[in-house]
């Protein structure tokens, strides 16, 4: 065997010189159904498989690789397959540009995956380039409502899974607690709305004037049993609005808002309503559950779990409340009796919520912009 | 994590990358070139057959995929390409030429050889002396076995078994490769005069070798001769292997690593502007462009940067020794540089190995570090100018 003994004094040393293997970048992104993949391949290995140097003078022209953009993408495309549920998803080839990285030029192949329908999981079955070399690897990362996965596929690792799952829903989950925490925090007219009801808690009505309360037990059930109006009524009005059943015009929902706002400081002012004010808290939280709906569609509902959207939302929104009640009532409960808070912090508090939103009222109900 | 395969450190690596946000390691912003008559790519010219040799190469193959003796001989020829090259990727196509057989515990012998050299070339020593020995079994008289083992021995610093390996070629009458075989092992072990006469002889019998055997052997008498502090001879034979076969990486590394020592630093620019496809070049390149200011530089530092990145992304560890050499150097990291001279050590045990791990342990102000090392020089007597000039800063500091 002439050939192998041409070979002996080769491996005199061992190879520390080298060049960069042959390696294929494969990245996705994946949002809703729609998988996006872009594939850097290096057009040396492409050549070597399926010829890209049509006038064979050893170099590669853009002329000579947009020539083979058909055969580059039918032998790419047929070395990836991708299924869910055991269905195979269907690929599209994309736009074809090229890259160079530090061994030289790659194609970029982009193409987008469409399956049939959303799972937790998509297995990736990669095997190009490896009857051919077999130290081929494809470096593959996949980005998921902001994670990160990475692996290689080897000859013998073809198979990755990319999950679409537990941690994701855990992070969707938690991604709209954090919007339903946010609202609350900068719904200003929520927040006015909820001290409005809340300021004369520790107060008490009799004979035309406003005292203190006598001890905390009767402070406490009060912001409880508003507090509890409150959030069931608007979150029967954010379920009902979200699926669709209701549906109101924004202006008509935020005008309203303001209104009740007005309202509430109002009767601080000029009490009418003094005792139950917990209905007033459930029939004005209808109308606030209406605004939270709008803001939650406006972030955009995922398709596979919005019940599950729609609690973590809730859950924001009541543990953003409970954060300010929290706050509110120690501090108020032990300035009760003081001038301060009888003139300044409630009747004053209460002024200045009116007038703000007075303003917000004529703001949305006549579409200005006076803030 | 899903997807990461290999050894716990290559684990670890993939994932730390992963953690400190590694992204697409190379490669800037995709574009459309202007016109179509830009060249994108050159392709490399083939020793010997034309650039239509490859794909002949793979055409024979893929009508009888399972003709052992078609496979073996694509595949020899791959290796060959790959060892002029040094590029991995022929090492690949030869491995998937052997897919057939390349699970198998007992492969026919030619297999087992070729195996063996895919192997050793991806530094997976264990797995290929294995393939070595089974070899042998089969036919004690192989000389390519008694060869390979005597490398990988002599790259472990095991210098007893690469003598015996050097034994059996005597005893075969295989008179250039014994002498060849011989004269290195005693180079690295205290005998390096000798070691240059073995070599020597080696030489006097080298009419039948072939181009790239007689351009290691010079190589070799080379580096004997750097070491033994003898530069004009030492030049001679580098550029007498150059005369031979200009391109060769390993000629070109030892030569770069001989002129950058002896600050010539311009030269090494001169001999290697046009080599950066391959890293260990690269690196000596960039050394070189430092020391002389030189503008590409910073280029090349990035560049290298990328390639190691990759090489790693990629759960490969056969540049470590080189990667050292670029964070010490070149990127004035020395704790990182000896952490990585430390796991290079750990697979390959030669005086350039034992030098970076030396300067490494120096210049993070970690003595100890160095002591394997240092105890190897202690117990082979290894006589390299350079490396005792270390070891004595070193000792000074212990």
């Amino acid at each position: 065997m002439p050939i192998l003994a041409l070979l002996i004094a080769w491996f005199w040393s061992t190879p520390a010189m080298a060049h960069k293997p042959s390696d294929s970048y494969l990245s996705f992104t994946v949002r809703d159904q729609v998988v996006s993949g872009q594939w850097d391949i290096a057009l040396r290995d492409l050549d070597y498989a399926i010829g890209l140097d049509a006038d064979g003078d050893g170099a590669i022209t853009w002329g000579e690789l947009k020539g083979r953009h058909d055969a580059i993408v039918a032998y790419a495309l047929g070395h990836l397959r991708v299924s869910s549920g055991g269905q195979p998803c269907a690929t599209h080839a994309e736009e074809q540009l090229v890259d160079r990285h530090t061994d030289g030029t790659y194609t970029v192949l982009r193409f987008s995956v469409r399956c049939a329908a959303r799972v937790p999981r998509l297995v990736l079955h990669y095997d190009l380039f490896f009857d051919l070399d077999a130290q081929h690897r494809g470096l593959w990362r996949a980005e998921y409502e902001g994670q990160t996965q990475i692996g290689i596929f080897a000859t013998d690792h073809r198979e990755h899974t990319l999950a679409l799952d537990a941690p994701s829903r855990l992070a969707e989950f938690l991604d709209y607690g954090r919007e339903g925490v946010w609202h609350i925090w900068i719904g200003y007219d929520h927040i006015l709305f909820l001290l409005s009801l809340l300021l004369p808690a520790v107060l008490w009505r009799s004979g035309g004037h406003w005292v203190p309360v006598p001890g905390f037990r009767p402070a406490l059930t009060e912001v409880v049993k508003v507090v509890t109006a409150f959030t069931l009524a608007h979150s029967v009005t954010l379920s009902l609005a979200v699926l669709k059943v209701i549906a109101l015009p924004a202006r008509l929902v935020e005008s309203a808002i303001a209104a009740s706002v007005l309202l509430a400081a109002l009767n601080n002012l000029y009490p009418l309503v003094t005792a139950r004010r917990w209905l007033v808290a459930f029939g004005f939280g209808l109308v606030h559950g209406l605004g939270f709906a709008s803001v939650l569609l406006d972030l955009g509902l995922p398709r596979g779990s919005l019940a599950l959207a729609l609690l973590a939302f809730n859950l924001g929104v009541e543990g953003g409340q409970l954060a300010i009640v929290t706050a509110f009532l120690p501090l108020a409960y032990g300035a009760r009796h003081t001038v301060l808070y009888a003139r300044m912090v409630f009747q004053g508090g209460s002024l200045a919520i009116l007038v703000l939103a007075a303003l917000w009222l004529v703001e949305r109900g006549l579409d200005l912009k006076l803030l | 994590m899903q997807g990461l395969r290999g050894r716990p450190i290559r684990k670890g690596l993939a994932i730390l990358l992963a953690v400190i946000g590694f992204t697409r390691p190379l490669g800037a912003t995709p574009f459309i070139p202007e016109r179509d008559a830009d060249i994108l790519e050159r392709l490399p010219t083939m020793l010997g057959g034309g650039s239509g040799e490859l794909r002949q190469l793979r055409d024979q193959l893929a009508r009888a995929p399972t003709d052992a003796a078609r496979a073996v001989a694509v595949a020899g020829r791959y290796i060959e390409l790959g060892q002029g090259q040094s590029d991995p990727r022929y090492y690949g196509y030869a491995q998937a030429a052997l897919a057939p057989w390349w699970g198998l515990s007992d492969p026919p012998a030619e297999v087992l050889f070729l195996r063996a050299a895919i192997r050793q070339s991806r530094h997976e020593f264990d797995p290929a002396l294995q393939d070595l020995s089974r070899l042998l079994e089969k036919d004690p008289r192989d000389p390519r076995a008694w060869l390979m083992q005597a490398v990988i021995f002599i790259v472990r610093a095991d210098y007893q078994a690469a003598r015996q390996a050097c034994e059996a070629l005597a005893r075969l009458r295989r008179a250039f490769l014994a002498f060849s075989c011989m004269g290195s092992v005693a180079s690295l072990v205290g005998q390096a005069r000798g070691g240059y006469d073995l070599l020597q002889l080696a030489e006097a019998q080298s009419q039948n070798a072939t181009l790239g055997e007689r351009v290691r052997l010079e190589t070799l008498l080379g580096k004997t001769a750097e070491r033994l502090g003898d530069w004009g001879r030492a030049e001679g034979h580098f550029q007498e292997a150059q005369r031979l076969s200009p391109h060769d990486a390993y000629l070109l590394g030892a030569y770069a690593d001989f002129l950058l020592d002896q600050g010539r630093a311009a030269e090494v620019v001169a001999l290697l502007r046009e080599e950066t496809r391959v890293d260990g070049l690269l690196l000596r390149l960039t050394l070189a462009e430092r020391e002389i200011g030189a503008p590409g530089k910073d280029a090349h530092i990035e560049d290298l940067r990328a390639r190691f990145a990759a090489s790693r992304q990629r759960g490969d560890n056969l540049h470590q020794g080189d990667e050292a050499r670029f964070l010490l150097h070149l990127l004035d990291q020395p704790k990182a540089a000896l952490t990585l001279a430390q796991a290079n050590w750990a697979v390959q045990r030669e005086p350039r190995d034992a030098r970076i791990l030396l300067e490494a342990a120096l210049a993070s102000a970690q003595p100890e570090a160095a002591r394997p090392a240092l105890e190897m020089l202690e117990r082979t007597k290894l006589e390299d100018t350079a490396l005792r000039r270390l070891a004595n800063e070193l000792q000074a500091k212990r």
